[in-house]
């Protein structure tokens, strides 16, 4: 192997201060949140407790973050389900052109591009002209997948870019009906990517503010509890919930990459040959 | 005669297949965009809307001059933003594609670039506080290493957070595609170049971003639409005192005056999509994914 350049050594010091700047913050808040019971928003730490977390717990302290809580759960669920559901059957319908397929794409490009405000007024302006009360598992479960779903979408047009139709041709010649082609070929060569759609379905709905804002209806998700704390509450509980919401989303990021890794290595195990389909 | 009935099936079978999509897009995202146009004909009192057919809403909103300076602003925020992610994006992604050797170490350190991503805006907006505030640790480090003599105001609450914070949370938009295309480029390109003579900076500039380009445009569409169409950064960063075009659809929205902040959601919405339609004119998204 040739020597390192000298712009080798410049680019990683680069990379290592981007590092601090992405994850530097977060790790703050991490450490501020174990401060002592007559600490502040900053340093210095008054001394280290878990005075702060324990506050979370007492229920009505900080308004109702544990219902919130579980709300965002479910709703995530729910959107992962149907991102992964939905984007799996558009990206098969997307393989082969038909009519208003151009016009279907360009569809998804504005769901991706289009200020989340506009959905979230938009959608609560439908519900409250036609009387429905605004919901967060029904008007804001749809507004969400107007966020989730063109990811998940361009994850699978990126899957089956890569994807060698050889094997399904093999499946075809040996008489396997469509759908046991896409049963027993298809998913199976695409199902780590899939994974992905679900993780990117269910952190970004578990996450999103805007989208929800206008069409969650009176029971607030995590994220709206969150941005309604932050202008009442002055006391480092807020980076304690902050701290939680965040070692949350690694555990579930952690989870989903530890599935991925375990049907590789079952895979392997197996003798399956799986993986090869994606060239 | 057979030919016609297979390709009305493939048609058919690609419908049945899209008929979710396409209905959850109707529902979510067609009809709203057609009810906010809807609404922005319409009339308000100080506490409900009615329905009507009047221009008073556009008129009002194009020859107010605030119209033009917050609009004026958000192509502020964006300009310097896409600058700020382009140049830290681009570097980032370079390192990651040419300097790492191996590919283990690539996708790890590519899932370290992209988890954050992952984890809540929100939070990651608040986490600024320790840092920027007039007791943060960015002013009493200044202070104790005698840059400074008394705490910086514009820290915080000021243009400068609310680009700090728009640069944090969308680098990462800029870095995956980028990334994406990079990884694609065929080495020997790059060792051509090294054989007749290039020095590193002309294959940087000659070779590699000619071909990163539409990675560039790609990460450019995301951070462009991410950042015209905000508004909780900016009301969060800036602590209320500067205003995008998100901001001006919020605060009518909190008077509960629905019809202007149609109007103006029209207006951001036609922006909007007009800048991405003329970059989409460069990229094939989805030949680049």
């Amino acid at each position: 192997m040739e020597p390192r350049p000298k712009s080798f050594y410049l680019l990683t010091a680069f990379f290592v201060l981007f590092l601090i700047f992405l994850y530097g913050p977060t790790l703050t808040i991490g450490i501020l949140s174990f401060q002592g019971p007559g600490g502040g928003l900053t340093f210095p730490m008054r001394g280290v407790s878990l005075h702060w977390f324990r506050d979370l717990f007492e229920q009505q302290a900080v308004g109702d973050i544990w219902g919130s809580f579980s709300r965002s759960l479910v709703l995530g669920l729910m959107v992962m389900v149907t991102t992964v559901v939905v984007s799996v059957m558009g990206g098969l319908a997307f393989r082969h052109r038909f009519a208003g397929a151009s016009l279907l794409f360009y569809l998804i490009i504005t769901s991706l591009v289009i200020p989340s405000i506009l959905v979230s007024l938009g959608v609560g302006l439908i519900w409250s002209q036609s009387g429905l009360p605004v919901h967060w598992s029904t008007s804001g479960f749809g507004a969400q997948l107007t966020w989730t779903l063109p990811f998940g979408l361009l994850i699978m047009f990126a899957v089956f870019n890569r994807f060698d139709r050889s094997y399904e041709e093999a499946a075809r010649d040996l008489g396997a009906s469509p759908w046991q082609v896409i049963r027993h070929v298809v998913l199976p060569i695409i199902a780590p990517s899939l994974i992905g759609v679900a993780l990117f379905g269910f952190t970004l709905s578990y996450d999103e503010f805007a989208r929800t804002l206008l069409t969650s209806g009176s029971y607030n998700t995590l994220p709206l509890e969150i941005f309604g704390m932050t202008t009442n509450v002055t006391t480092p509980v807020l980076f304690a919930l902050g701290t939680m919401t965040t070692v949350f989303s690694l555990l579930v990021i952690g989870v989903f990459l530890l599935v991925v890794w375990v049907m590789n290595r079952r895979r392997a195990r197996h003798g399956s040959d799986a993986g090869q389909g994606m060239v | 005669m057979k030919g016609r009935a297979v390709s009305r099936n493939r048609h058919l079978v690609g419908w049945v297949l899209a008929s979710p999509l396409s209905l959850v897009l109707m529902t979510f995202l067609m009809a709203p965009i057609v009810m906010i146009v809807v609404v922005s004909f319409w009339g308000a009192t100080e506490w409900s809307i009615y329905p009507a057919f009047q221009f008073d809403n556009y008129e009002f909103l194009l020859t107010s001059d605030v119209t033009y300076r917050v609009f004026l602003n958000t192509f502020k925020y964006a300009a310097i933003t896409w600058a700020c992610t382009l140049l830290i994006g681009f570097t980032v992604a370079y390192y990651l594609a040419f300097h790492i050797r191996s590919l283990t170490w690539q996708i790890a350190l590519f899932l370290l670039c992209t988890i954050p991503f992952l984890t809540s805006n929100i939070i990651r907006m608040i986490s600024w506080i320790p840092f920027l505030g007039r007791n943060g640790i960015a002013n009493s480090t200044l202070i104790s290493m005698g840059v400074i003599d008394e705490p910086l105001e514009w820290l915080l609450f000021s243009d400068f957070s609310v680009i700090l914070a728009f640069v944090h949370l969308y680098t990462l938009f800029m870095v995956v595609p980028i990334f994406n295309t990079m990884m694609r480029i065929d080495k020997s390109l790059i060792e051509a170049a090294a054989d007749g003579g290039a020095s590193g900076w002309q294959t940087l500039w000659h070779v590699i971003v000619p071909l990163t380009k539409p990675g560039i445009m790609i990460g450019t569409i995301f951070v462009v639409a991410l950042v015209m169409g905000d508004f909780i950064t900016v009301r969060f960063m800036s602590g209320s005192q500067s205003a995008n075009v998100g901001r001006m659809i919020q605060n009518d929205i909190g008077l509960l005056q629905y019809p202007s902040a149609s109007a103006t959601a029209v207006i951001l919405l036609i922006t909007v999509l007009m800048l991405i339609g003329m970059m989409l004119r460069f990229v094939d998204i989805r030949k680049e994914l």
